[in-house]
């Protein structure tokens, strides 16, 4: 048993396991024992209890997320499993850690999910700019086969397993799980309207699992050591550990393996060794940049789906992004508009249009000329680019820090308005 | 049915449908742009924003798209909330941040979907304040414009293009604020829908390019009803007149037929009427001795005194399957039935008769176009129908995706749900089978196309009728023609709605009794009905018109061309006829030896009407009203759009002199409603005419819209006062804006229009639900009844036609008077041949260089296409208006011509124009 | 698909080589449908040529049986494929939220400056393209940048210069 079912392999100072080490250190266990002992439903089961959330940001229960497939004898022939490995979000920097420390992992993570929805082909939809995790997947992989984990009837299972290995070619878009699919299928990265959701017409119109590379590789821990072992990891109402990450100005930027429920003040404070020397805390965004800012007051704050949500923003990919007292909030909330309104996949009118006014006038703001009624102009988008108004949660995405930073930092705003552009710059 | 609740008022509603149709379908307002009615929804645009409650006691409710969700029961929803309108004006705002805002100089301002939803969402006042995107546009050739900078980026435009139409050269490109709509380099866009895009497009960016160059708005054109003339479909379209010239065409909503599309033969292929081959003025060839030959020019009058002076013995005259019923009634009762002759080739005549016979056989159904899209499985038998009836091939395009709509319906997916229907369904397309010599351009979504020569093609049929029905039809004689016919037949026999489409282009009389026999064997597996549905495309707009009159009695063109040759006439009129289309060279120089007196009636310029001693100048469709009979034996009236200058008349009016005892000029509607009441084949078309009694009988319809403008100036470079209109004294319309406003009596709907909705979109207002019959206005009469008892007919045996020579077809140039339009004329090739690989070797043809053909005495040169998809020993010929059909339908011999390298050139080249497909692979 | 013989003025495929359509081949055998393919396809024919031209495009679009068109609306949308020559070597040079707090657009002035090109240039000898590219994944580490298929992190100007002479020097 471990505390750190994510990362107690990992060891960046060194190449990760190959596939024996990484056997002899207990890998593939849970595959082996799921495969003798256990049904799909037994799995889908354990998963569902265990309370695992999904990695990749909404933090939908994966159990719940699998149960959607439809399964036996009626159910359709192919179905898919694909994981989302399209990390792109900006300061979110975990799959690749992930993926590049512990490959044999996350392959052994796919496997469970795969037997439960009996799935026999995996796509792992690999970010193109993640060439070092590409080289380690592919090795992966094929050592995997090479021991009979993967092919045709696995361990004498009855049960098959394919998974191939595909890399996008840069777009944030991607990784929108429907968009996804249809990247796959070698289509425009367009995100498709749910219903019908993919787990029922997913990937080649078959139903299909999208799960993220960090919800995966809890499912070996959570098959070989159980359901209590799993919810005991977490300190709060959230089972299970989830890796953190800081960047920004602090002392030691990085990304750690946490208990759920950990307060945010030990991941800032000790694992990340607190803010550089001569800055101050002024905001962060808990989980990656569409998430909403939160401010110091919200340090003590435990990382738990609900507690963030409730402090009016979200936990989502845990990599939190901070902003010191001598950096430009407006600037940074900028760039993420820039970041946005370039990866708006073009399709639906809000964010296609929307996004590109807003980055005109934070470029505006940045350069002097901003207005007053620009103001009026991106609180009018807040709602407009909102959830349910836009085809796909990118835009409401982008409004999140936007909204709340014209929320905290309406005097910086002001400055840039009247003192003729960014005050940092002048 | 169901109910939901719109701001506070209950509807029935079907919950099969979304909100926004079941909205619109109940006539409210509600802006749109990537929906349509025939494509579904995407929710792509935003537009369509409205407030639903979960139930009544929901005061907060949520913005949802009103085009993705359904009108399920109970649902309760709000245009008028506030969130609702400012999302919807918001997304305007968005939509018009980089529009160019150059609606003075647009082709579709006045008629432009954007300008309505702008109005509509109430967007006045622009807030944004930076460089707007720009574009560069792309020249897509002779049919349309491309202005990108008017994009709302709605989508319309490629899934119109690609997923609908089937265009493979049309894409979004780019992606975030980006995108562009256009083809990966320029060029002209291949697909023979295109036109549509013009109104698709919901704003300028996609326009048509024959109207730009001499444009108007929208409404100051005249129009009126019209019909198309490009084939035997018979499509409804609204021609648009100003200044005395024909401007454009536009499609006509017609529920049964056409639908919201047109062909571009059909839109584009107008420019003839003010192509400088128009007859514009009556000539004679002199007889005196000193200017023997000279054609001199006529007065109107001069020519109807010649005209009457000349036909007064003994006349022989012969009818045209490419004009109306009014003008062949006309000739028809001028010379009397014993002179009437048929203006069809005799092998076409002997087609079309038999094709009658088919349609008046209890048990068997003609399919309007719309059943065609309703197809589960479809046997397309010879006929390259998206060269002769074009219609037809989108409409098939449609019934192949309703193996998709089964998937759907199935797994409870709602069939507007367009992409998720697409995802769901993959490559999975309802059987289509094609039988024909080459490969057709259907073959990309065709389960297979069998390529065969006719007798082949008979063979496969009787195969398959013999499988269906051991009565019918023989047993295939190899083993790889019985694993077709196995195929084709249990794909038919298994389908809830079989449909089989054929012509009569193969002028085989054999191939379409075997292709009705493989109906006939259906029937004791129909399901759906007691009828099996098989059609055959009719080349011309009026061929089925012509054949029924024929029934009435008369002669053949071989008759009439026999009885001039042997002297036994003092005169021959021909009416709108090339006969040069119809027989062979010898049997015209007979004719015509031997005839005193020759008077043709047509419109444009040709080699055999420049032999007629007398030539009148005859309207065109858009100059005249008329009745068009199309391949089901519907009857249509075609309204006159505007007065053509005053030499032109139309052949009814050139033939049937003045009624000297009440002084009253026939008009067409007497001609038709006489002869209804006296030839038992037209008996009902005079419920075409409009009532005689009530409103319309009082007020007429107007041709021009209320706004039109300037009439009081029109002529005033030549006289400051007013020009009184010309007076209707035909119909039941008038030269003029006064009348029966549309809201009142849209039973002549020519340009759709509704407060609020100045583009096409406003025919949904005329609907009486989306998709659905048009309130008022008629669908054209039925002048075929199904009264023969159903028959097994007599097996056909496959050598009943042994010809190789096939004649091939091209949507444009192929039909005579559109091939004469600058735009069609751009797009057409000149005469060819065409063979396979194999047989080129055989003969020693070379790609691209020229081979002899020669049959009789007739030898011609023709540049030579080498296609991989074409039956092994068959022989294609276009004719391209260059080279006489008839002269070599019996066989050719084919010699190779030795080539200098420009020629090579010249004709790769001209090849380059042309649009096929030849592709191995069916659909992937 | 449809033959239009084209005539001079259009650009006409290529063939491709045995190489890329025996890489195509094997990325065919991975999915039921061939379409899915078009942009791993476009990327092996990027790996070996460096771009993408027109006559590449349509070469991968014969070989899988699609338009051009539909393949190039592929292309155009995803931030990797160059449909423009590129240089040899191109820098994708992170621009997002992370690397902008810890000062990378002074190390993008740096590296403008020193090869003389900006965002969206190739330098006069074709050497570096400089591209701006969404979040690395590599924000602990940041200001960061891709060149080469190396993962250069922490940068500083300092750090850029050694990067380019070494380059300089190893040519
Ligand atoms: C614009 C956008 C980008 C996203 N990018 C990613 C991503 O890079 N990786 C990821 O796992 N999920 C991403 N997601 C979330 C996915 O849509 C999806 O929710 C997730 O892959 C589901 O996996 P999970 O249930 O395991 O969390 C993104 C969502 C949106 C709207
Ligand atoms: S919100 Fe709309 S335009 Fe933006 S990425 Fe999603 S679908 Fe595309
Ligand atoms: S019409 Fe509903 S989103 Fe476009």
């Amino acid at each position: 048993m471990t505390d750190r079912p994510l990362t107690k392999n990992i060891d960046m100072t060194r190449a990760p396991f190959d596939i024996g080490q990484y056997r002899a250190a207990g890998g593939y266990a849970s595959v082996e024992k799921m495969l003798k002992t256990m049904a799909p439903g037994d799995v889908l089961d354990l998963v569902k209890i265990s309370g695992l959330k999904g990695r990749g940001g909404a933090g939908f229960p994966t159990g719940l997320k699998w149960s959607f497939v439809p399964m036996g004898e009626s159910a359709p022939k192919t179905k898919y499993l694909v994981v989302n490995a399209d990390e792109m979000e900006p300061g979110t920097f975990k799959d690749r850690l992930l993926m590049e420390g512990d490959p044999h992992l996350l392959l052994e993570g796919m496997m469970i999910a795969a037997y439960t929805i009996q799935a026999s082909t995996a796509y792992i939809f690999l970010r193109g700019e993640y060439l070092q995790a590409e080289k380690l997947l592919k090795n992966a992989i094929a050592e995997a086969h090479g021991k009979g984990l993967l092919g045709k009837n696995i361990q004498g299972s009855g049960f098959d397993l394919e998974i191939i290995l595909h890399t996008s070619a840069g777009r944030y878009i991607c990784g929108e799980e429907t968009a996804l699919l249809n990247a796959l299928e070698g289509k425009r990265a367009n995100p498709r309207a749910k219903p019908p959701f993919p787990q029922v017409s997913g990937l080649w119109g078959k139903p299909t699992i999208v799960n993220n590379v960090e919800t995966l590789c809890n499912l070996p821990g959570i098959v070989n050591y159980g359901i209590e072992w799993y919810k005991g990891l977490g300190l709060g109402a959230d089972a299970g550990t989830k890796l953190c990450g800081v960047s920004g100005r602090v002392k030691n930027p990085g990304c750690w393996e946490l208990p759920l429920g950990t307060p945010i003040r030990e991941l800032l404070e000790d694992k990340a060794g607190g803010m550089c020397d001569g800055y101050q805390l002024r905001a962060f965004l808990p989980g990656g940049g569409s998430t909403d800012f939160l401010l110091p007051e919200h340090l003590d704050l435990t990382l738990d789906y609900d507690v963030i949500g409730k402090a009016g923003s979200r936990l989502a990919t845990g990599t939190m992004i901070v902003l010191d007292d001598q950096t430009c909030p407006v600037g940074m909330v900028g760039n993420l508009m820039k970041f946005f309104s370039h990866e708006s996949c073009g399709w639906c009118t809000p964010c296609r249009d929307g996004l590109p006014w807003i980055d005109e006038i934070f470029q505006r703001f940045e350069k002097g000329g901003g207005l007053e009624s620009d103001m009026q102009v991106l609180t009018d988008h807040l709602e407009y680019l909102g959830p349910g108004r836009t085809f796909c949660a990118l835009a409401p995405g982008a409004m999140a820090p936007l909204g709340s930073a014209l929320r905290h930092f309406r005097d910086d705003f002001h400055d840039h308005i009247h003192g003729g552009g960014c005050p940092w710059q002048r | 049915m169901a109910k939901i609740t719109v701001d506070g008022i209950v509807y029935e509603v079907n919950p099969q449908n979304n909100l926004l149709q079941e909205c619109l379908s109940h006539g409210l307002d509600l802006p749109y742009f990537c929906w349509h009615p025939c494509m579904g929804s995407v929710g792509a645009c935003r537009q369509c924003a409205v407030k639903q409650y979960r139930n009544a006691d929901d005061k907060t409710g949520v913005v949802v798209m009103s085009c993705m969700t359904p009108a399920s029961d109970g649902a309760i929803i709000s245009i008028a909330d506030a969130q609702a309108v400012k999302m919807r004006s918001n997304v305007i705002e968005s939509l018009m941040i980089s529009h160019p805002h150059d609606c003075p100089v647009c082709e579709e301002g006045g008629e432009c979907h954007l300008q309505d939803m702008t109005q509509m969402s109430g967007h006045n006042y622009r807030r944004y304040d930076f460089k707007k995107v720009t574009h560069r546009n792309q020249n897509l050739g002779p049919f349309i414009n491309h202005e990108m900078n008017r994009c709302i980026a709605c989508y319309r435009c490629v899934r119109y293009y690609d997923d609908y139409a089937g265009g493979k050269d049309l894409a979004a490109l780019g992606s975030h604020h980006h995108v562009y709509f256009g083809r990966h380099e320029e060029g002209t866009l291949e697909n023979e829908f295109s036109g549509n895009l013009v109104e698709v497009c919901p704003t300028g960016v996609f326009t048509d390019k024959t109207f730009s160059e001499h444009y108007t708005r929208k409404w100051d054109l005249q129009t009126a009803p019209s019909v198309c003339t490009g084939c035997g479909a018979g499509c409804n379209t609204t021609p648009g007149e100003r200044y005395g010239t024909l401007r454009r065409i536009v499609n006509r909503y017609h529920h049964d037929l056409n639908g919201y599309f047109l062909c571009d033969r059909g839109r584009f292929g107008y420019g003839y009427n003010s192509s400088d081959r128009r007859i514009t003025e009556a000539s004679l060839v002199s007889t005196h001795d000193d200017e023997k030959g000279v054609r001199k020019s006529l007065t109107t009058q001069e020519a109807q005194r010649q005209f009457d002076a000349m036909t007064a013995g003994d006349v022989v005259g012969i009818g045209s399957p490419r004009t109306s019923l009014e003008n062949n009634l006309a000739l028809r009762a001028r010379v009397g039935v014993k002179n009437f002759y048929a203006g069809f080739s005799a092998e076409q005549q002997r087609c079309v008769q038999a094709v009658i016979a088919i349609n008046r056989e209890q048990g068997l159904h003609c399919p309007d176009i719309r059943t065609l899209e309703q197809a589960d499985c479809v046997l397309v038998v010879n006929e390259d129908i998206t060269n002769t009836s074009p219609r037809f091939a989108l409409a098939l395009r449609q019934a192949v995706r309703n193996r998709a709509s089964q998937l759907a319906t199935d797994a409870r997916i709602p069939l507007w749900q367009d992409a998720a229907v697409r995802e769901l369904a993959q490559n999975e397309l309802s059987p289509l089978f094609i039988l024909s010599p080459q490969g057709t351009r259907l073959d990309d979504v065709a389960t297979d196309t069998f390529l065969g020569t006719t007798a082949q093609q008979i063979a496969l049929l009787a195969a398959v009728a013999n499988i269906i029905d051991a009565s019918v039809g023989n047993a295939a004689t190899d083993t790889h023609g019985e694993e077709g016919a196995r195929r084709i037949a249990s794909a038919l026999i298994t389908a809830r709605h079989p449909c089989i489409v054929s012509g009569i282009s193969a002028g085989s009389e054999a191939l379409i009794h075997a292709t009705a026999n493989v109906a006939r064997a259906l029937r004791k597996y129909s399901v759906q009905s007691d009828a099996i549905d098989v059609c055959f495309a009719m080349p011309e707009s009026n061929t089925m018109g012509l054949a029924l009159l024929m029934e009435e009695g008369g002669g053949t063109l071989d008759d009439a061309l026999q009885r001039l040759a042997r002297g036994e006439a003092d005169a021959a009129i021909v009416l709108e006829n090339d006969l040069t289309l119809r027989t062979t060279p010898e049997a015209i120089d007979a004719a015509l030896s031997r005839t005193p007196a020759v008077v043709v009636i047509d419109q444009l310029h040709n080699e055999f009407n420049a032999r007629a001693q007398l030539l009148l100048p005859s309207t065109s469709f858009a100059e005249q009203n008329g009745t068009l009979v199309n391949y089901e034996g519907r009857a249509q009236s075609s309204h006159q759009v505007f007065q053509a200058d005053a030499a032109l008349r139309p052949g009814y009016e050139w033939l049937t002199p003045v009624d000297p005892l009440s002084l009253v000029l026939t008009t067409s509607e007497t001609i038709l409603y006489h002869s209804a009441q006296t030839l038992s084949v037209l008996s009902g078309a005079e419920k075409l005419l409009p009532p005689r009694t009530g409103i319309q009988a009082l007020m007429k319809s107007p041709r021009q819209s209320h706004r039109y403008s300037g009439r009081t100036a029109m002529n005033a470079n030549l006289n400051v006062h007013e020009k009184k209109q010309p007076a209707d004294r035909e119909s039941a319309m008038s030269f003029s804006m006064e009348g029966l406003p549309l809201q009142k009596d849209a039973s002549l709907l020519s340009a759709a229009w509704a407060p609020a909705w100045n583009s096409n979109q406003a025919i949904s207002k005329f609907q009486d639900e989306i998709n659905g019959e048009l309130k008022q206005g008629c669908k054209g009469v039925h002048l075929l009844q199904r009264t023969l008892e159903p028959h097994v007919a007599a097996r056909v045996s496959s050598s009943a036609d042994n010809s190789v020579v096939y004649f091939i077809d091209h949507i444009f140039g192929s039909e005579e008077l559109s091939a004469a339009s600058p735009a069609i004329t751009a797009r057409s090739v000149g005469a060819y041949l065409c063979v396979g690989e194999a047989d080129a070797q055989r003969l020693g043809l070379q790609q691209h260089g020229r081979a002899e053909i020669s049959s009789g005495a007739h030898t011609a040169q023709l540049p030579v296409l080498i296609r991989q998809r074409i039956a092994p020993g068959a022989i294609g010929i276009y004719c391209g208006g260059e080279i006489n059909r008839h002269a070599f339908a019996n066989g050719v011999s084919i010699s190779a011509v030795a080539e200098d390298s420009n020629v090579l050139v010249r004709s790769r080249q001209m090849f380059s124009e042309l649009v096929i497909s030849d592709s191995q692979q069916g659909r992937g | 698909m449809n033959i239009i013989a084209t005539s001079s003025a259009r650009p006409v495929a290529r063939a491709l080589t045995v190489e890329e359509k025996h890489e195509i081949d094997h990325e065919m055998t991975l999915y039921p449908d061939k379409k899915a393919v078009g942009l791993e396809a476009l990327k092996i024919v990027q790996k070996h040529q460096g771009w993408v031209s027109d006559e590449s495009l349509m070469a991968v679009a014969e070989y899988l049986g699609m338009s051009a068109h539909e393949l190039d609306g592929v292309a155009t949308f995803f931030n990797l494929i160059f449909r423009r020559p590129v240089g040899r070597n191109v820098i994708l040079f992170c621009d997002s939220v992370s690397c902008w707090i810890m000062g990378c657009d002074g190390i993008k002035d740096h590296i403008s400056k020193r090869l003389g090109i900006d965002y969206g240039q190739t330098t006069a000898d074709g050497e570096y393209t400089l591209l701006p590219v969404p979040c690395l994944g590599d924000c602990d580490r940041a200001p960061v940048m891709l060149m080469d298929g190396e993962q250069h992190r922490n940068l500083t100007p300092e750090k850029i210069d050694q990067i380019f002479s070494q380059r300089a020097k190893n040519k």
